[in-house]
């Protein structure tokens, strides 16, 4: 059903592209430059002057109020990887990421294949299971630590389940709140990336799984060999999404722990929005921004670089 | 995959229709808490009996929903058609023109998928200040469309890459200027992207909580997440209450996806294949 959406990615509809320029040519469309001003003044103003003023003010002393500052070095960095509170939100930003990023592919891939198959019901199915990622993460968040606090439905269910004994606080134990929110997260976006994987399932022909099945290859056979190395662009997006979102995560945290107890789920967003706007700590805050978008990026240069291997 | 209806294809269904039951259990219990009475200390999945609109009634005067929904409607609805405008104008030379500078400009642009925010956020704020915008709803729409720029911008470019160039070239034979030729014969052809674009950014934009908790916290304007926030640390643990006001603050973005879920799971994955 997707396939119609994503001409881009489907090899069939790649030649006019490469024909197109001596078309072009010919007969002189024009398509005036001018056109991309007001899109570029706003990105420039929103996100591009920012960002780079963000990059230069964390060598420096700037506290946002003043207009003047001075350089001071690494002085910030130093602060950042010497505090408890930041290298802790550190640890759990990259353990909330990857776990997210694990569960949510495996789930939403399952989601995917269940529902593209025979059932009957695959329609209602996906509307279900995709329902929740237009909630609002906000207000999931705090129907998840109420579903989640001791006399919740999760421990309700545990001890219906004569599993009392693994019922308790699980937003309160440090050892379990990070996980309880990945669990949210999971809930919240496995739909999301069960349409990612649903539209590249869509677009294995037919035939070659027909193939596949003619040489005798069984399900999972079939599975591994066939549908997983078709599926790789899906995974690159569907993982690249999870990560970047899960390194950014904010919002469930905010609702469900606050960062709590202690810093136990601390991310590096909610660091950032507590050094600056509640501290009012601005070179600190500022520093610690730049390690995430370095580790954003390395991440994601890791992650292409592992794909773009797989795929040659 | 002309596979038949077999018992393992009835067990796979009744698996995952079990499934699905357990994904509602959040939504169903966030319905039936607010439903109940506030001062019950009943199970959340004991059922609301007899149920109460009590909540809402409070939630409603009490989170000031109403003033926060109007702004959530206003900020999505004008950050969305200011980024369709922007991005889909910025899209066509970027996708037409063969020259060396749309290439560069393009990787400018799509660049910005990879910077977080918050790598911007302390010069902004203090950009907004020094405008007089903190408090207004122009600073959000404004961040937002910044913000939204590139991946709109990526989906316009793909999707014109593809698009053949009879209809312009019939246009410029019959003596339409570039703005003419987009606003009457591109821009249409645009549709199924245009809806996509829509969907992601109206999706995002209604949910988003950072941007506006920084800049219209504390002042007069709310946005419906905010209003939510601020209300929920002001009634702690008053479940029932909450979750009226939640249910609230829920109901416009549910309509929608519900109203259009077809479109909406087919944009997704299309928009995001791209």
């Amino acid at each position: 059903m997707a396939a119609t959406h994503a001409p881009a990615t489907s090899p069939g509809v790649r030649e006019p592209t490469r024909q197109a320029p001596a078309r072009r040519r010919r007969v002189g469309v024009r398509a005036p430059w001018w056109f991309v001003v007001p899109a570029i003044s706003i990105y420039l103003f929103i996100v591009v002057v920012p960002s780079a003023n963000g990059a230069l003010f964390s060598f420096t002393d700037w506290n946002g109020l003043r207009a003047d500052w001075s350089f001071v070095g690494l002085d910030n960095f130093t602060s950042v990887f010497s505090d408890r509170t930041a290298l802790d939100a550190l640890v759990n930003t990259l353990t909330l990421a990857a776990a997210a990023t694990v569960v949510q592919n495996v789930a939403g891939l399952l989601l995917a294949l269940g529902v593209n198959s025979m059932v009957k019901s695959r329609y209602v199915l996906r509307v279900i299971f995709f329902a929740p990622v237009v909630l609002t993460p906000l207000v999931a968040g705090y129907v998840w630590s109420f579903l989640l606090s001791p006399n919740g439905v999760v421990n309700d269910a545990l001890r219906a389940a004569g599993l009392g004994a693994l019922a308790h606080d699980w937003l309160g134990d440090p050892d379990t709140a990070l996980y309880a929110i990945v669990l949210e997260i999971v809930w919240q976006f496995s739909g999301y990336s069960m349409v990612i994987y649903l539209a590249g399932l869509q677009a294995i022909p037919a035939e070659v799984l027909e193939a596949a099945t003619i040489d005798g290859a069984g399900p999972w056979s079939k599975f591994r060999r066939v549908v997983l190395p078709l599926l790789n662009g899906a995974v690159v997006i569907n993982v690249m999404l999870c990560l970047i979102g899960g390194l950014k995560q904010f919002d469930q945290v905010m609702a469900m722990t606050g960062g709590g107890p202690g810093t136990a789920t601390e991310t590096i967003s909610t660091a950032i929005y507590k050094s600056a706007f509640s501290l009012g700590d601005f070179p600190f805050s500022i520093a610690l921004a730049v390690v995430m978008t370095v580790v954003i990026a390395v991440l994601a240069g890791v992650q292409f670089r592992l794909t773009q291997r797989r795929s040659s | 995959m002309h596979a038949r209806y077999t018992w393992r294809t009835l067990a796979r269904e009744v698996g995952l229709i079990l499934l699905a039951l357990a994904f509602l259990v959040p939504l169903a219990g966030l319905l039936n808490v607010s439903l109940k009475p506030r001062d019950s200390q009943s199970g959340a999945l004991a059922f609301a009996f007899p149920p109460t609109l009590d909540n809402y009634v409070q939630a409603w005067n009490q989170a000031s929903l109403g003033a926060a929904l109007a702004n959530s409607f206003l900020i999505t609805a004008v950050s969305v058609v200011l980024i369709i405008a922007f991005a889909s104008t910025a899209a066509y030379p970027l996708a037409r023109v063969t020259r060396g500078w749309s290439r560069y400009t393009f990787y400018f642009v799509i660049g910005g998928l990879l910077v977080p925010g918050q790598l911007a956020l302390l010069p902004l704020y203090a950009t907004m200040r020094d405008f007089g915008l903190l408090g207004s709803l122009w600073s959000v729409i404004l961040i937002n469309v910044g913000q939204q720029i590139p991946f709109s911008v990526f989906l316009y470019t793909m999707f014109l890459r593809e698009l053949p160039l009879d209809y312009e070239e019939a246009a410029l034979l019959d003596g339409c200027g570039p703005l003419r030729s987009f606003v009457s014969v591109v821009f249409p052809l645009l549709r199924p992207v245009t809806g996509t674009v829509v969907i992601l950014n109206a999706v995002g934009i209604w949910n988003e909580f950072f941007t506006p908790l920084l800049y219209l916290g504390g002042s007069g304007n709310t946005t419906a997440p905010v209003a939510i926030y601020g209300f929920v640390s002001q009634y702690v643990s008053q479940w029932p209450l909450i979750f009226a006001g939640l249910v609230i603050s829920v109901i416009p973005i549910l309509v929608v996806y519900f109203a259009l879920q077809k479109h909406i799971i087919k944009g997704f994955a299309g928009g995001l294949k791209g």
